[in-house]
């Protein structure tokens, strides 16, 4: 129980330390807004169309990809911690996992689920 | 040697002693967890203000200049400097910005890269919070980090940041897999996740025993870092500066210090588990020496990749990642099982490799066996790699070999 109450006692000031910088920099900074100033960014042109845009599907193809290797590193860990008391089979069976997940990266790389055009 | 080595154990001990005479046995425990917390932080905080001169110093140096040497001797105020501009900049919240998400994202992206440091053994027997699934709770973190860029680029209310926060966190994301995938072949070999045991079972540094790791390690780590040549999200010629475009004084400031705090912490990391962490190199020094010695050594070689290499597109890091990175660590995952059936490092939580020659016998094997599985990475990718040369032969510039007839590539 004691890491875990360092590392909320880290999380706390994780959070403190910042939030005092950007205080301070509230009091200390001039404050003189207008609506030249916080307009939206776009090269020194005025923006143009929603901000909000659609953008490409290619990144939840990748954040899908990476769910699925994730899941298999969730199952690899205990399995890496446990491994010197396992038997042989302990490896044979993490071989063919692996080899399944494999097959899969491969299956998407053909596919082209992995190039970002 | 042994007195300096243990003064910040000292200090401590002498400390909680000193309040357990006004204070009841819990608030002291709980006095001297926050105190930890702060002092670790700050500590990193320094390390920052210390890291920004060290690299722009030596990227300096790297481009035939000199750098900041303006502001103190050698420069040494220039972070001073730095810390008083950004605290007195004006806060110019952008038209339209999500007010809560928009204030929040700065915060929240800091809070991780610190958190890393509570598991971090800085020297024999300093660690503030010994977890026992401390390689998890890393990996955890990384993705916290990806969650406040999101934020931060949404919020922002501006198509570029919008661009820039996906291709961060698609980045960070991607080359989080070879990241995890190293740590699990390194906890594979010691047999636990608790780091101060990554650090007592590596008699010789995991950097000999698993070499090829090791520089996958470093690649991907700058990756992760969003540091070049992975540094497509904040390049200042790409889409403007990505997810911090419309964050002003204080608050860019706190993504420039999570950036280097994680920076930091990751040299920390490489450091505790493939150079051997506390443990001393030959030189008889305190081990938070050596701690710092190495962690400063990984920086440099950051901060060397930064003056060294250009910028990598978007597309190439993808590919890199996903077509070679992946399945190289996936594979190294499944050798290095073999090789533990046959060698093992640790049985039943204790080291069995005794000895000068045992640990050289152990070196050997898996030096060998990375080299043999380098070489069969190398005959796999022959023809991209054959390939890449081609295109890069090709583009030479004119007047050398303006006999052969150039070739689209």
């Amino acid at each position: 129980m004691k890491p875990y109450a360092v590392i909320g006692a880290f999380l706390v000031i994780g959070l403190l330390l910042p939030l005092m910088t950007v205080m301070a920099a509230t009091l200390l900074s001039p404050r003189k807004p207008n609506p030249i100033k916080q307009d939206i960014y776009e090269c020194g042109l005025k923006t143009v169309g929603e901000t909000w845009v659609q953008f490409k599907v290619q990144y939840y193809i990748y954040a899908l990809i990476f769910v699925v290797f994730d899941i298999e590193v969730v199952f690899l860990y205990p399995w890496a911690v446990a491994y010197n008391q396992l038997g042989l089979f302990a490896l044979v069976e993490m071989l063919i996992f692996a080899g399944i997940l494999l097959a899969g990266l491969l299956y998407a790389w053909r596919k082209g689920a992995l190039s970002w055009v | 040697m042994e007195a300096l080595d243990r003064i910040f154990i000292r200090i401590g001990e002498a400390f909680s002693t000193f309040l357990a005479q006004y204070l009841p046995a819990p608030v002291v425990t709980v006095i001297g967890m926050f105190l930890s917390a702060i002092i670790i932080s700050t500590f990193a905080a320094l390390t920052f203000m210390l890291l920004t001169w060290l690299e722009r110093k030596f990227v300096g140096r790297m481009q035939d200049r000199i750098g900041p040497n303006r502001v103190g001797p050698f420069g040494l105020l220039q972070p001073i400097a730095d810390a008083i501009k950004m605290f007195t900049k004006e806060l110019i919240t952008p038209a339209g910005a999500h007010k809560v998400v928009y204030n929040l994202a700065p915060i929240l992206v800091v809070a991780p890269s610190l958190m890393i440091f509570a598991v971090i053994p800085f020297g024999r027997d300093m660690v503030a919070a010994d977890l026992d699934v401390g390689v998890l709770y890393l990996i955890a973190l990384s993705s916290a980090t990806e969650v406040a860029i999101l934020m931060a680029g949404w919020a922002s209310r501006n198509k570029f940041s919008l661009l820039g926060a996906m291709r961060a966190v698609a980045q960070m994301l991607s080359y989080e897999v070879p990241l995890v995938l190293i740590l699990l072949t390194l906890v594979l070999m010691a047999g636990s996740m608790r780091l101060t045991d990554l650090v007592a079972v590596q008699g010789v540094p995991f950097a000999f025993l698993q070499p090829v790791a090791f520089v996958i390690f470093i690649v991907a780590a700058a990756a992760e870092l969003n540091r070049t040549p992975f540094d497509i999200p904040e390049a200042e010629s790409e889409l403007v500066a990505g997810y911090h475009t419309e964050y002003g004084g204080m608050k860019f400031g706190l993504f420039m210090m999570a950036e280097f705090i994680a920076a930091f912490g990751m040299a920390a990391l490489v450091t505790t588990v493939f150079l051997g962490g506390w443990r001393p190199w030959l030189i008889p020094l305190p081990s938070w020496l050596w701690f710092l010695i190495k962690t400063y050594l990984v920086l440099f070689v950051f901060i060397w990749f930064r003056g060294t290499f250009p910028r990598l597109r978007i597309d190439q890091l993808q590919a890199f990642c996903w077509k070679f990175l992946v399945p190289v660590t996936l594979l190294n995952v499944i050798v290095t099982g073999v090789v533990v059936t046959f060698v093992p490092l640790v049985r039943n939580g204790e080291v069995v490799v005794r000895g000068i020659g045992g640990w050289a016998t152990v070196t050997v094997v898996y030096f060998a066996v990375n080299v043999v599985f380098a070489l069969v990475v190398a005959w796999l990718y022959r023809r991209p790699t054959l390939q890449a040369v081609q295109q890069i032969q090709v583009g030479q510039p004119a007047g050398r070999g303006l006999s052969r007839e150039v070739q689209t590539a």
